[in-house]
């Protein structure tokens, strides 16, 4: 692979999966409010 | 909370949890596309160019397009139809429209899951042999020429018949046992299988040849308009947004969750499957390629070629070939299942709340006219046709441009686009500014009411893949109308008398403060 190659998909690999690393990061440290009862789907 | 509201809410069923939500939205948007579309789309428009126009686009486009789904239907807790009539009256035919292009996506959708179903056995006697075009299009279509016929095929029609049986079933047992049960088992599944498939793609002699190409910047391609176009073109169509699927989805998920925070799990999960799909698609093209001394150019594809005719043939030629092959359609049965139910669950749910029908009921009233249509339609000699034309238009000139439609209605006539980022707000880990509201009310219809001239222009222009006048003007045109047209009629029905037509968030506050 070309050296421009290598680095474009380091790049893709660190925004798009160290953007998913980073959300799921966030959403786990500010929980918000669960249901409090799970309902029922007639 | 008032009786009415309570009734309501508790006979449609909820995830269990904002992680079971999480998973369920991302097996919506993690489908077909985002392993046999954006790893073309990237190659073609500049390579690891396009990672800055794809990087745009999710960020100005994709994400608050996402968002306004979200706050649509958490804030109006309902399926599209009675979500867009609480928001306000005249907007309800707007989600009838999604209702019916939701339909009609199913009914094709399924087919290419039985198919790749089909292929995934297919993959340990390599049954196509040294030629998987004349195997795919003889041998297991038998397609004729184009039209509608009534010649079944048996290899399809039975893969069609257990997709439907299986895809009902989920259906049936609701929300969170059928949808959110499903989506905890298939997704974590879905992404080992494909890193799996990655693993074993690149041992393979020539995958770094095939992501030389993937990857090496083509910088020109920036200042090319089409470029940007598919970009945004790619965003859209790979995150399931506009199409009344996130909308329902939300609407299932606690009152006081985080939205914008959810989204943005969604948001990067999605762009960075496609990531990962594109690493093993080029690499395993890569390897085609060195096998056959040519470049990768001329065996790179997408769609229906590459998922039933490239990989088939990189099967026959690599090592480990059947493993290849089960991880590579059993991922595209998986992703498939995972977006057809969320698209007949749009179907389903606004079914269920306009005429309050059981959640049963519902998926047998929706999901048997579903199946029988999708049977008749595409497990025949002429499916591939029908398939081809109706997945054309309907992405178009149905989803394009009910999407572009709905953010101009909510933005500049019903002017609910504030109310929405300050529900979104109020419990998002993420706050989003008026920018948000300038994108999706200009910035984003702009970019998508560009992709929909184009298209329009290019159908004008050259009849669809040359097929017959009488099938792009049915099939096609003629379909894409006729939702529309249908969607606006749907509205016009009455609501049962206790289904209760308020913001469900103000009578919630009112009941709060009464308690």
């Amino acid at each position: 692979m070309s050296t421009s190659a290598i680095i474009m998909m380091l790049v893709a690999m660190i925004v798009l999966w160290g953007g998913l690393a980073v959300a799921i990061w966030n959403i786990n440290r500010f929980r918000g409010e669960e249901p409090g009862s799970v309902q029922r789907d007639f | 909370m008032s009786s009415a509201v309570e009734h309501t809410e508790e006979n449609r069923g909820a995830f269990s949890s904002r992680k079971v939500f999480i998973l369920a939205a991302i097996g919506s948007a993690v489908g077909l596309g985002n392993i046999w579309r954006f790893p073309y789309v990237a190659y073609e428009n500049g390579g690891g160019a396009f990672l800055i126009p794809y990087l745009i686009a999710l960020l100005t486009a994709g994400l608050p397009f996402l968002l306004l789904d979200y706050g649509l239907g958490h804030r109006y807790r309902g399926s599209a139809p009675l979500a867009f009539r609480r928001a306000d009256r005249r907007a309800e035919g707007l989600g009838w429209w999604q209702v019916g292009i939701c339909f009609v996506i199913a009914v094709y959708y399924a087919a290419v899951i039985a198919w790749a179903a089909r292929y995934a056995f297919f993959s340990f006697d390599k049954a196509w042999g040294d030629d998987p075009e004349g195997f795919l299009f003889g041998t297991y279509l038998q397609a004729g020429d184009p039209g509608i016929g009534l010649d079944f095929v048996s290899g399809v029609t039975i893969p069609l018949v257990l997709v439907w049986v299986a895809v009902l079933a989920i259906m049936a047992l609701g929300v969170q046992k059928g949808i959110g049960a499903a989506s905890v088992v298939f997704i974590p599944v879905l992404f080992i299988a494909f890193i799996a498939l990655v693993v074993v793609a690149l041992t393979l002699d020539g995958a770094s040849a095939g992501l030389d190409a993937l990857f090496t910047p083509d910088w020109s391609a920036l200042g090319e308009t089409s470029v940007w176009i598919a970009a945004y073109g790619q965003i859209f169509f790979s995150l399931s947004v506009g199409f009344g699927i996130m909308i329902t989805y939300s609407s299932y998920v606690g009152r006081r969750s985080d939205m914008t925070g959810s989204g943005l799990v969604v948001g990067f999960a999605n762009s960075g499957f496609e990531l990962l799909a594109g690493i093993g698609v080029f690499a395993a093209l890569g390897f085609m390629a060195t096998a056959a001394g040519v470049p990768v150019d001329e065996v790179a594809t997408d769609g229906l070629g590459l998922a039933f005719i490239a990989f088939p043939a990189i099967i026959s030629e690599a090592p480990a070939g059947a493993l290849i092959g089960v991880l590579f359609f059993g991922s595209l049965v998986v992703a498939g299942v995972t977006s057809l139910v969320s698209v007949i669950e749009v179907v389903i749910s606004a079914v269920r709340d306009k005429f309050e029908m059981s959640r049963i009921g519902a998926s047998m009233a929706v999901g048997v006219p579903a199946a029988l249509i999708s049977i008749t339609l595409l497990g025949t000699t002429t499916g591939v046709y029908v398939l081809d034309i109706i997945d054309h238009f309907i992405n178009r000139f149905g989803i394009l441009v009910v999407a572009v439609a709905s953010m101009l209605a909510l933005s500049w006539l019903f002017r609910k686009t504030g109310l929405l980022r300050e529900h979104l707000n109020r419990d998002g880990s993420v706050q989003i500014g008026r920018w948000w509201e300038w994108l999706i009310g200009i910035l984003a219809p702009a970019a998508l009411t560009f992709i929909l001239v184009n298209e329009f222009i290019d159908n004008i222009r050259e009849p669809y893949e040359g097929y017959p006048t009488w099938m792009l003007n049915t099939l096609g045109w003629g379909l894409a109308l006729a939702v529309l047209v249908l969607g606006f009629l749907a509205a016009r029905l009455p609501w049962r008398d206790n289904t209760f037509l308020g913001d469900p968030e103000i009578k919630a506050r009112q009941d709060e403060r009464s308690s």
